[in-house]
């Protein structure tokens, strides 16, 4: 190869993180909604974190408002949320549901017992089998789930005072009146 | 009025900016001194219209000017004194504005330092900072102005995220931005010997003390970061691999690969391409940091609030910065002559093979941080890039840098025997082994695996240095020579032995806490005692305590081993009074060689609290080490050689480009 062609290759490398990045920019997973807002929630089955011998499925989401939360305890950004969880789990209006992600279930029981469990159930996916079908790709996210159990809203990232104010709060109240 | 003026001289700095880059920059191309001459004062100027808006912003945080919209959502009448200055790098807007001043003041510090420097290199330096200074007040003025009103003027401010209010976070982002700025001055020097065709060892040897500073500053505030995450965050780890960790860790990799194939550039005139591209991949991962954290492309805690529009600016003058700059590489690159040759037994292989494991370590970070960027374009199905794959991949490389490093540093330049290696080294050698077989003893490692192995490297890494400073001392008169070396030009050799000793220290504390922390999740009533690792921790009951702006709920532990009191504890859970999350306050007994920590969880009722008990055993050498590294690099960067840079580098050691120089 010759050396001009050769100097060249970093300016390449360099191209091709640029479209990456303005991938990531335009498909800010904080604007645009999922494929998913719109349809049911997939079909799943797992075990309940606390409890193995009980289930979570589909079905648990129909009939009540909720929020399902993806999260694990390697994951930094979910301990900061989990105290807006705390908060939220005394409004009697929806349930939250938790989606243990990618974790050791002794690591997640562990997170629980030491600073509370703000979820009513938590399903158990250590290896990503159903988070694959409702398109996680990172935690903490947040899937609002009306009665019906079609998804109504994705949230990606940390729920803090401001997106509950502004976002999720007036979508609930709206699925509370439908 | 303070908050306009310091408006004002924001857009004064950034006129500054344009004159510096423009004018030394073409004076240096059509010859004319005037405008060369012109470097040195516009860079002092550009510092001291920063240092003024800077000192405004101060000012406003220091009255409660609650009408400045940053210092409504940042701080709060109620904060302490001390906080109220931190918070004003505590948000997106300060920050960029503390970022922008450290950028000049860089640049005021080449301009005053590097007195030998000759006029075009230097025109070029100053030039190329102004450039980036212009880029970021652009960025700061139209997207991000800390100095925005607010009307009608709150009665209070917002306060400062509680996480924040902490003397360990209040000094982590400066010395953080030092650091990454800092690289700015490499990169510079680089883009000015590009732009000058001259690619030569004066070039290696002017940006090697510049690069040491910020490598020294990027130590320093990682591993102030990574400790105040481990008593802050009240979870015990003191990494997490979160983006923005990650973010600051990618310039410090590069940082590291650059420093040392700067010192083979300078030595023998090889490396020359390779070491620019390094020059530029520092600030420009600097860079990408920055973008990560305030475009909202990645979630993390430590995450700005962000804004698409802010992302997209960021983005595009990455792209000039970035973009631009390799172009001028791929330009440039080519007509540079390749430098010293050298056998595959010498200290530059032995570089070399350090630089690519560190490149191999930057892009395994930069893949695992962007993975979810990666496969969401490719649709690609799982990727696990959570806290166990970067461990892994840390494990996969860092024993091979480990043996590297002992090797490395015995080699000579240019040409070694291996008869001359296995005597200097056989002895650290065959002691590291020992330290291997007696550490697989399962009484001692406890059957883990990793126990042996990483001690067994922390100890070739210090054995083969020791054999390393007798053979220098051997050569001349002894151990009284040391004083006389540290007075001398040996400054760096014994900065590179300090340094390396850290890494030694720091692989002993990653293993030593990985394999043998022990943490308890308890319920306690008052009056209960519970066992960890032979520590009795009694629990007698928490208490209201008020704070200057929070209430707290206290702890108080007292902690026994066998009959003897050990210490007591006071763990706190404080909610502050401007609202938003509790926060847990671990109360911690450090000691050299274990940590006892509680933190509180919940209060589950009837004076009964869920709590965690931790014992993390070495867990201060991780630090230790980092501070090691830092003292290791201050002691480079004094060495006396770099004093009289011009003298020596008036003598090439390595060849210039041809014609177009």
């Amino acid at each position: 190869m010759s050396r001009s062609i050769r100097a060249l290759i970093p300016l390449f490398l360099f191209a091709g993180l640029v479209a990456l990045l303005v991938f990531g920019l335009g498909n800010d997973p904080r604007k645009v909604p999922s494929p998913l807002v719109g349809k049911p929630v997939p079909d799943f089955s797992l075990p309940e974190l606390t409890d193995p011998s009980r289930s979570v499925s589909d079905e648990d989401l129909k009939g009540k408002i909720s929020l399902v939360n993806v999260w694990a305890s390697w994951c930094n950004s979910c301990r900061a949320e989990h105290q807006a969880l705390m908060a939220l789990s005394e409004i009697p209006d929806f349930q939250i549901v938790g989606l243990n992600w990618k974790d050791e279930s002794r690591d997640a029981l562990t997170v629980l017992r030491m600073t509370g469990n703000p979820y009513d159930m938590n399903g158990y996916d250590p290896d990503n089998t159903v988070g694959i079908h409702w398109g996680v790709y990172g935690a903490p996210e947040t899937f609002v789930v009306d009665r019906k159990g079609i998804i109504r809203y994705k949230h990606i990232g940390p729920i803090d005072k401001q997106v509950w104010e502004e976002t999720l709060e007036p979508l609930v109240a709206q699925l509370k009146a439908e | 009025m303070i908050p306009e003026l310091g408006h004002f001289a924001l857009i004064l700095a950034l006129t500054i900016a344009i004159v510096q880059a423009a004018f030394p920059l073409a004076g240096s191309l059509v010859g004319n001194r005037q405008w060369m001459a012109m470097a040195r004062p516009l860079a002092y100027g550009q510092f001291t219209f920063l240092l003024i808006a800077f000192a405004c912003l101060v000012q406003a945080f220091l009255t409660d000017d609650f009408s400045v919209l940053y210092v409504a959502q940042h701080s709060n009448s109620l904060l302490p004194e001390i906080y109220k200055v931190s918070a004003v790098w505590g948000g997106h807007e300060g920050s960029l504005l503390l970022w922008v001043l450290f950028m000049a003041a860089w640049g005021g510090l080449v301009a005053l330092l590097s007195k030998d420097l000759p006029a075009t290199v230097m025109a070029r330096v100053i030039s190329v900072q102004g450039m980036i200074a212009i880029g970021f007040l652009l960025f700061t003025l139209l997207t991000s102005s800390p100095f925005e009103r607010l009307f009608p003027v709150p009665a209070d401010g917002r306060d400062l995220n509680p996480l924040l209010q902490d003397p360990g976070l209040a000094i982590h982002p400066p010395m953080l931005y030092m650091g990454y700025v800092g690289f700015s001055v490499a990169f510079s020097f680089a883009i000015a010997a590009l732009i000058g065709g001259r690619l030569d060892a004066a070039w290696a040897r002017w940006s090697r003390p510049w690069t040491t500073a910020a490598w020294v500053f990027l130590t320093i505030g990682i591993a102030l970061g990574s400790w105040w995450a481990y008593y802050e965050l009240g979870w015990g780890g003191w990494w997490f691999w979160d983006p923005v960790e990650n973010a600051s860790l990618l310039p410090w990799l590069v940082g590291t690969a650059l420093m040392h194939s700067l010192a083979v550039t300078e030595k023998r005139g090889a490396f020359k391409s390779w070491t620019v591209l390094l020059a530029i991949f520092a600030f420009s991962l600097s860079l990408l940091g920055t973008f990560l954290v305030r475009s909202g492309v990645l979630t993390s805690v430590h995450a700005f609030a962000t804004d698409p529009e802010r992302g997209l600016f960021i983005l595009i003058f990455l792209c000039i910065v970035i973009g631009g700059s390799l172009a001028l590489y791929a330009w440039r690159a080519p007509e540079v002559s390749e430098g010293g040759r050298f056998d595959l037994l010498s200290r530059e292989s032995a570089l070399l093979g350090n630089n690519l494991l560190f490149v191999a370590f930057t892009v395994l970070v930069l893949f695992g941080t962007l993975a979810p960027l990666i496969y969401e374009a490719f649709d690609w199905g799982k990727i696990s890039v959570g806290f166990p794959w970067f461990n892994k991949m840390f494990l996969a490389l860092a024993p091979f840098l480990a043996l590297l490093v002992g090797f490395g540093a015995a080699t000579r330049w240019k040409h070694d025997e291996p008869m001359r290696l296995v005597k200097l080294l056989w002895v650290a050698f065959a002691l590291s082994i020992a330290v291997l077989a007696i550490t697989s003893l399962p009484t001692f490692s406890g059957g883990h695996l990793w126990v042996p192995i990483g001690l067994a490297l922390s100890a070739w890494l210090l054995f083969s240095h020791i054999a390393i400073v007798r053979e220098r001392l051997k050569n001349k008169q002894g151990w009284r020579t040391v004083v006389a070396d540290m007075r001398g030009s040996g400054r760096s050799f014994y900065g590179m032995v300090v340094a390396h000793v850290g890494v030694a220290v720091f692989a002993v504390g990653v293993t030593m806490v990985s394999n043998f922390e022990g943490e308890k999740d308890v319920r306690m009533s008052p009056g209960d005692s519970h066992e960890l690792a032979g520590y009795r921790f009694e629990f007698l009951g928490a208490q209201k305590a008020p704070g200057p702006n929070y209430q707290a709920d206290r702890g108080h532990f007292i902690v026994y081993k066998g009959d003897r009191k050990v210490t007591e504890l006071f763990p706190e859970k404080r909610a502050y009074l401007a609202g938003g999350m509790p926060m847990t306050e671990a109360a911690i007994d450090a000691g050299l060689f274990r940590d006892i920590y509680v933190s509180l969880g919940e209060a589950v009722g009837g004076g009964d609290w869920a709590l965690r008990l931790y014992y993390k055993p070495y867990v201060r050498w991780i630090w230790l080490g980092s501070i090691f590294m830092a003292l290791g690099g201050i002691l480079a960067l004094t060495d006396p050689r770099y004093r009289t840079a011009r003298v020596r580098a008036s003598a090439p050691a390595g060849s210039a480009v041809g014609a177009r120089a």
